[in-house]
Order: structure tokens, then C-alpha cells, then sequence
């Protein structure tokens, strides 16, 4: 049994009980009561949801569904729009993100960012793993930054492929390469989640069963969500779905069980291909 | 429960109504083999049943393309949720279905064998019996099929133990008529056989009411069906 939007709305803040719509035990990060607002428009409408550790959780849903807006308010993105205003309450590991007291810089190292567009900066494939750890401090010596570099290139499957030519500039790689180092770029810094906003919209098919290849080996160290439209990857590389639809968290569950018996029509509608 | 409608790429509801089809005439086809191979035995009509045996190759026929169709559906449309659940249970019935055509096909080659060699009517009236009963249980689950009524698919599954009580009844029965007199035995014996075929089809019916339950909650029927103890009878305890 999960998620209706009217428990959702009914439900309360803090730490809840299992069992609850959306709410799972043990999770990485919770939210209570999340509203989000740009300007007039209310885009995301009291979200409760809980994010399992050391798992990949979907959100999935129609353009304009929300399900990107409240991915990014999972590592505080929304800030930097000037018109979005965030209420409610989102916690990692019991601490409240929002906190004032809270140095976002940091928070951004616990929490990466891998985007729809491979975006490496225009430096050295070796620069752009290397940045996050050198301006976080992460290294001591130009040995340890080599380490890092090497295993994080390792962990995001592509050591292999560019091990030869690290002073080669990052945006010379095809694009399924550079949606890798933009992976590894995220490891670097030793993130407890990665965020995913549709990671390989713009990858062909073998691009693309790489970097979930990936997800799959990286998914034991690291909690991540992830934002697609390809329902068939939701299914392949998340253990948990949620389901937006006009800014409202319509639906959560086990991956398996969205997949072959949703609880709402709405949710039935969308992964099926029906008109909503 | 609605049927394949609705999608935003209209062939797919094609692709899934088509299999619905399909199956419909399958049914179709079963229910008359089944009714016609029963008539064969009774009235002993042996052209009948050379005709009912003929007709098993449609059905096999009507299996292969509803696998086949639904493969290349799965393959193109990578069906989810209730459209999955469509082409799995399609899958599942052909093969129900199928199965349910061989039987009745055994049915009418026992009455080719039998050639002649045949008793009083009222040694196969118990036979009668049971078939139509089975025959009632399997039109109904083709139209809980049809309709995606999981209310009759459960009734009709919870009837089976009917069916089952009732061949343990005819088992004694014939049992009783081959003590009787020895030169029933070769009949009786066929006769069994062909109520036990009869036992199978009901099985393969509430097979079915089990899928059109799949395919209306999305989870499998998990309580205990209600059964006749059929093994004790065929032990003849």
C-alpha cells in the first residue's frame, strides 16, 4: 500500500513511522511536506517521501510533474533560482538540509550532481575528476590526488578507455564517455548520494547500458536517485518508483510492483502509455 | 476492468485486442470440441469424432500464433503493468486451451478405438453428467475472460470441487459395473479414462479463472481451492 495524494497532504513532519504512505524504514533521506514554489506557480505540492540507502530510487513522470524540481532540492539547487521558494522539511542522515546554520558547499560534496548533458568542464580529463578533491581539500599530495583520479576513473568504468590520455581534454570524449567522467567527477568527492537528471537522454543504447551498468555496480556505495523518462530503464536500474504527476507524489513503491500492478490509475496511465 | 483501449499509440491496443480475439475464437473452438467430443461418445458417432480430431489442428493452430503474437508484442511495445499482465494471461490461456483441445482429442480417439465394441447407454450417462457440467464451468470462464469479471472467474474456480466429487462418484460407479460383469471392463476402462479426461478439463478451466484473476488485481489467487480428495479415490481406498 502506498501513496494517495490526499494522505500524503495528511501526513505530518518529522520522522515517520513506517508504513505511512511513501515512508519506508532506515532511509537516507527523508521528506516531509515538501512545497515548492516559482513565483505564483506552485510546482511541487506537499511531497512525503522516504529515500532508501544504498539503493537507486526512479522518479518518473510526465514533463513538468515536479519530479526534477524536487530532485534538486535534494542537494538545495533550487537556491540558486531566484523566484523558487522551498517549505517543508528534507532530512539526510536525521539533519535538516535546509538548516541556516547548514554550508551548502558541503552539502553539495555529500550530495552529486550527474546531468541530462554530459557537461565536463573544458579541461584535462584528469582536471575534471581532480577539481571537486583539490578544492574540498580531500587530497594531501599530488599522489594522493593521482589515487583518487585513478579510482573514481575506476569505479565509473572508464579507466580502461582513457588511462593513456588523462592530459586530453575531457570534451574530446564521445558523449557516452564524457556521461561517464561526469560520473567519476561526482565520485571523486566521496558523495553519500548521487543525484541523476536524466543521465542518458542524450546516450545511444550501448552508451547507455553502460552507464547503467554502472549505476548497478555503483548502487552498494551510494544512495542514488535518479530522474528519467525511459520507463523500461526505471524498471531495469531502480529498486524503488515514485510517481509525480502535476507537481503531486502520486505514487511510491517497489519497482516491481509499479511495474506490473500499480495501486493508481494515474500511475497505470503513465507507464502504460495511456492518455492521463 | 476495461479492455485495451486508450493508448496513445493506437496499434498497440490493435496488438493486444487482436490477441484478445485470438483467444476468443480459441475458446470457441474448445468449447465445441469438447461438447462435440462428449456427443461423439454418447451417441457413438464415429465420424464425429474423426471431425473433432481433425478440428484439434485449428486449435493448435490459434496457440501458435497467439505465442507468436505475443512474443513479437513483448518484444516491440515492452509491455508494463495491466498490458503485461494481457499478453501474459493470453500466453497462459492459449496454453490452457490447448491443452483442454488435446484432451477432448483423446476423448474422440477413444471412441475411434472403440469401434463397435460399445455397451448400453447408460453405462456413459455419468459421463454425460460430468461433461456437462465441465462444459457449463468452461463457458463461463471464457466469458469471465471476455468481460475481465474476476467475480465469475472465482466462482467458477471455487466450483471445480464439484467436478472432482463427481468423478470420484463416477469412479465408483464404473468400478461397480466392471465387478459386475468382466465384459464391461474394456469399455468401463476407456470410459474412465475419458471422464478423468473430462477431471483434467475442469482443472485447465480453473487455470484459467486464476489468470483472468492475475489479470484484473495484478497479484495470483492465493487461498486453498476447495477440493474433492481425489487421490484417495483413484487409490480406491
Amino acid at each position: 500500500m502506498d501513496v494517495s495524494a490526499a494522505s500524503v497532504a495528511k501526513s505530518a513532519p518529522g520522522r515517520a513511522v513506517a508504513g505511512q504512505p511513501g515512508v519506508s524504514p532506515d532511509p537516507k533521506i527523508i521528506a516531509r511536506d515538501v512545497n515548492v514554489y516559482y513565483g505564483e506557480k506552485h510546482a511541487l505540492k506537499n511531497v512525503t517521501v522516504d529515500v532508501p540507502e544504498k539503493a537507486v530510487m526512479a522518479f518518473i513522470g510526465p514533463s513538468g510533474c515536479g519530479k526534477s524540481t524536487f530532485l534538486r532540492c535534494i542537494n538545495r539547487m533550487n537556491d540558486t533560482v531566484a523566484s523558487a521558494r522551498v517549505t517543508g522539511l528534507i532530512q539526510i542522515d536525521d539533519q535538516d538540509i535546509y538548516d541556516p546554520s547548514l554550508d551548502v558547499v558541503q552539502l553539495r560534496a555529500r550530495v552529486g550532481m550527474v546531468f541530462q548533458k554530459p557537461n565536463p568542464f573544458p579541461k584535462s580529463i584528469y582536471e575534471n575528476v581532480a577539481y571537486g578533491p583539490r578544492i574540498h581539500g580531500l587530497a594531501r599530495s599530488k599522489a594522493e590526488l593521482d589515487e583518487i583520479v585513478e579510482s573514481s576513473l575506476k569505479k565509473a568504468s572508464l579507466w580502461n578507455e582513457v588511462k593513456d590520455r588523462l592530459g586530453d581534454t575531457g570534451t574530446g570524449l564521445s558523449g557516452g564517455q564524457q556521461q561517464r567522467l561526469c560520473i567519476a567527477r561526482a565520485i571523486a568527492v566521496s558523495p553519500e548520494i548521487i543525484l541523476m537528471d536524466e543521465p542518458c537522454s542524450a546516450l545511444d543504447p550501448i552508451a547507455t547500458a553502460r552507464v547503467e551498468e554502472l549505476i548497478e555496480e555503483i548502487r552498494r556505495n551510494y544512495t542514488i536517485v535518479i530522474v528519467t523518462h525511459s520507463m523500461q530503464q526505471a524498471a531495469r536500474v531502480s529498486q524503488r518508483v515514485a510517481f509525480f504527476h502535476l507537481g503531486v507524489l502520486v505514487e511510491t513503491g517497489q519497482t516491481e510492483k509499479i511495474f506490473t500492478s500499480p495501486e493508481d490509475k494515474r500511475t497505470q496511465d503513465y507507464i502504460t502509455g495511456r492518455f492521463g | 476492468m476495461t479492455l485495451a483501449d486508450n493508448h496513445i499509440v493506437s496499434s498497440f491496443d490493435d496488438d493486444l485486442n487482436e490477441l484478445s480475439d485470438k483467444l476468443a475464437e480459441m475458446g470457441g473452438l474448445c468449447e465445441k470440441l469438447v461438447g462435440e467430443s462428449v456427443d461423439a461418445l454418447i451417441r457413438r458417432d464415429i465420424p464425429l469424432a474423426r471431425r473433432v480430431i481433425d478440428w484439434d489442428r485449428q486449435i493448435d493452430r490459434l496457440q501458435h500464433e497467439i505465442e507468436e503474437h505475443g512474443i513479437l508484442t513483448i518484444a516491440k511495445r515492452a509491455p508494463v503493468a495491466i498490458d503485461l499482465r494481457q499478453v501474459v494471461a493470453a500466453l497462459r490461456i492459449a496454453n490452457d486451451l490447448e491443452r483442454i483441445g488435446d484432451l477432448a482429442k483423446n476423448i474422440a480417439k477413444r471412441v475411434v478405438a472403440l469401434d463397435g465394441a460399445f455397451q448400453p447407454p447408460k453405462l456413459a450417462a455419468g459421463v454425460a453428467h460430468i461433461a456437462d457440467l465441465t462444459l457449463a464451468q468452461l463457458k463461463e470462464v471464457l466469458d469471465a475472460y471476455t468481460r475481465r469479471d474476476d467475480k465469475r472467474a472465482l466462482e467458477v474456480w471455487s466450483q471445480d470441487g464439484e467436478i472432482d466429487a463427481l468423478y470420484n462418484s463416477l469412479f465408483r460407479e464404473l468400478l461397480t459395473y466392471m465387478m459386475e460383469d468382466p465384459r464391461n471392463i474394456g469399455f468401463c476402462a476407456h470410459l474412465l479414462f475419458c471422464a478423468k479426461n473430462i477431471e483434467r478439463i475442469g482443472d485447465h478451466a480453473t487455470n484459467v479463472a486464476e489468470t483472468v484473476y492475475y489479470v484484473v488485481h495484478g497479484t495470483a489467487l492465493t487461498e486453498d481451492r476447495p477440493k474433492a480428495e481425489l487421490m484417495s479415490a483413484e487409490l480406491g481406498d
